[in-house]
């Protein structure tokens, strides 16, 4: 496990995330995925894009060990998990809402993963309150969830998280519920985040812009059920912050995906946002 | 401080307009006295059997204190059973929730068949009416408990007992205590309904042999006094929840 912690990404560096020849579909459901096959390194940023209901959810719930797959293999870091289910996953997962616990106040609804996983209380909430500043959630300690705005919200269940200790960080479209000048604050802060702490990161998205903002890799999901999935590099300089979405490489890359997706590609540049 | 004199006012002086009301009315049209008694004679007919009413308020309260206090045993071990094992869910909520079409009052004799005149069939025909509103709105609360939360918890390692204790119950207690409410309130109507059914002491009977002697203010003053017990049982349930429920901004905190 310890070549986990290697944070340097380059063609050599160790996998977090082996998915291959997954199958997938609910109880009478169509077929989700199709013998998928994808991988995530140790220290990188890849976002999934996918439209919505095509499974992105559904492909965390399977990467969680939530759900079983029909066939196939996910394993985690260098262990495979699928032949022995009884081991407990590690994962952090970060759910589409933010499932805060209305009974807890911001503290200890961050602590969660820590008190779970066996951290004494009192040293769970002393690690929660050394992140709280960074998260921009300063004196909200003993505030409960519903007196926080959206975007504090998205930022305890980040934390919470993040916290948790598991890698890759799974986080689900974290920011869809946010209008659009929160979504783009909440989107930079991540990137500071993100050069902070540079965990391995799989990040679902719907929205093409936030996929080239915050990722080295782009997975592109264009067919139905989902069979493979194109990869984009992301060859934009880090840090990045938000202006980088008007660079000419962004917006090149920006068409090659839109076409990816099967959209006409716009004819003046920028008219598709 | 400012907040409860303001919410309490109102009732409060609405209360005082009524009761002058009665008085009022009972004069002018020299209503009989075993119709509706005057105020001011059911005000003095509590103050001359200050003691002995005590001694019957204290045992009816009594009762309904126990029979709650086994109701909320009894309803809440069965929904934590039937949260813990899926087949004594489906083989028993259908029944509880069935049993709820039974006239309870038509039970009620059974208990005092079985339990005698003695202070146990008051309590069994208490347990009988606030048993079902526990049980079934503390088994609905657990139903309440958001999935997502279960299964992040999982993601991080939670065991069984985890998911119970830090998810299941703080889900479910806004439930339970919709239960104890409504419980807390019938309570006393179940108490008295027992002691109706034969039964020596107890606001019950002194009401119900009152009536028999067609003392229109000893009635009254009995009825003032089971209401007033009634609405003290609920008043307390329902401190103890805002206190147990603080901060989790409910839908009752916004109104109240
Ligand atoms: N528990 C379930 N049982 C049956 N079908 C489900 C279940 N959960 C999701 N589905 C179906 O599977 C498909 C994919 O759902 P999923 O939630 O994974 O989509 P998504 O890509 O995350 O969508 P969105 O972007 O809207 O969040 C949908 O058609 C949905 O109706
Ligand atoms: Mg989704």
């Amino acid at each position: 496990m310890s070549e986990n912690r290697t944070r340097i990404v380059s063609d050599q560096a160790p996998r977090a995330l082996t998915v291959s020849g997954l199958s997938y579909s609910f109880a009478g459901g169509p077929v989700l995925f199709d013998k998928l096959d994808f991988s995530v390194q140790a220290g990188e940023f890849v976002a999934l894009l996918a439209p919505s209901g095509a499974g992105k959810t559904t492909l965390f719930r399977l990467l969680a060990g939530l759900v079983k797959p029909d066939a196939g293999e996910i394993r985690l870091g260098g262990s495979s998990e699928s032949q022995s289910p009884g081991q407990k996953r590690r994962i952090g997962y970060m759910p589409q809402r933010d499932c805060l616990m209305s009974w807890r106040n911001v503290l200890d609804n961050a602590a969660l993963g820590l008190e779970l996983s066996g951290v004494p209380r009192q040293e769970a909430r002393r690690r929660v309150r050394e992140l709280l500043p960074s998260f921009g959630l300063e004196g909200t300690e003993q505030k409960r969830p519903h007196e926080l705005s959206g975007g504090m919200r998205q930022r305890v269940s980040f934390l919470r998280s993040l916290l948790s200790g598991g890698d890759p960080l799974l986080l689900d479209e974290p920011f869809s519920a946010l209008d659009a000048m929160t979504r783009a604050s909440m989107q930079e802060w991540l990137l500071q985040i993100w050069e902070q702490h540079r965990k391995t990161v799989l990040f679902i998205t719907h929205d093409v812009d936030e996929a080239l903002l915050l990722s080295d890799r782009v997975l592109v999901a264009a067919t139905s059920p989902i069979s493979s999935l194109q990869q984009v590099a992301v060859g934009l300089q880090r840090p990045r912050d938000y202006s980088a979405v008007l660079e000419p490489s962004f917006i090149q890359l920006k068409r090659q995906i839109l076409e990816q997706l099967g959209r006409t590609p716009v004819i003046k540049e920028g008219a598709g946002q | 401080m400012k907040k409860s004199v303001k919410t309490v006012l109102p009732v409060f002086l609405f209360i005082l307009l009524l009761a002058a009301l009665w008085e009022l009315l009972t004069t002018v049209f020299e209503v009989p006295h075993y119709i509706v008694p005057r105020l001011s004679d059911v005000l003095a007919s509590l103050w001359e059997n200050r003691l002995l009413l005590g001694r019957h308020f204290v045992l009816t309260l009594g009762e309904a204190l126990l029979g709650l206090g086994l109701s909320v045993l009894f309803g809440v071990s069965i929904a934590i059973w039937m949260e813990r094992f899926n087949l004594a869910k489906r083989t028993l909520y259908p029944l509880i929730m069935a049993s709820q079409t039974i006239p309870i009052i038509a039970l009620s004799p059974i208990m005092v068949m079985w339990f005698g005149y003695g202070v146990w069939s008051k309590i069994s025909v208490v347990i009988l009416f606030t048993f079902f509103p526990i049980a079934v709105n503390t088994s609905d609360g657990f139903r309440t408990a958001d999935p997502g939360i279960g299964e992040l918890m999982r993601t991080m390692g939670a065991s069984k007992r985890d998911l119970f204790l830090k998810w299941k119950i703080p889900s479910a207690l806004p439930g339970f205590f919709t239960g104890f409410k409504l419980a807390a309130t019938i309570s006393v109507g179940g108490a008295a309904l027992g002691e109706w059914l034969g039964g020596e002491s107890g606001l019950g009977v002194y009401t119900k042999r009152a009536s028999n002697m067609l003392r229109g203010e000893a009635v009254f003053s009995g009825v003032l006094l089971l209401s007033l017990m009634g609405i003290l049982l609920f008043l307390a349930v329902r401190w103890l929840e805002s206190k147990v429920l603080a901060k989790r901004g409910s839908s009752d905190e916004k109104e109240m």
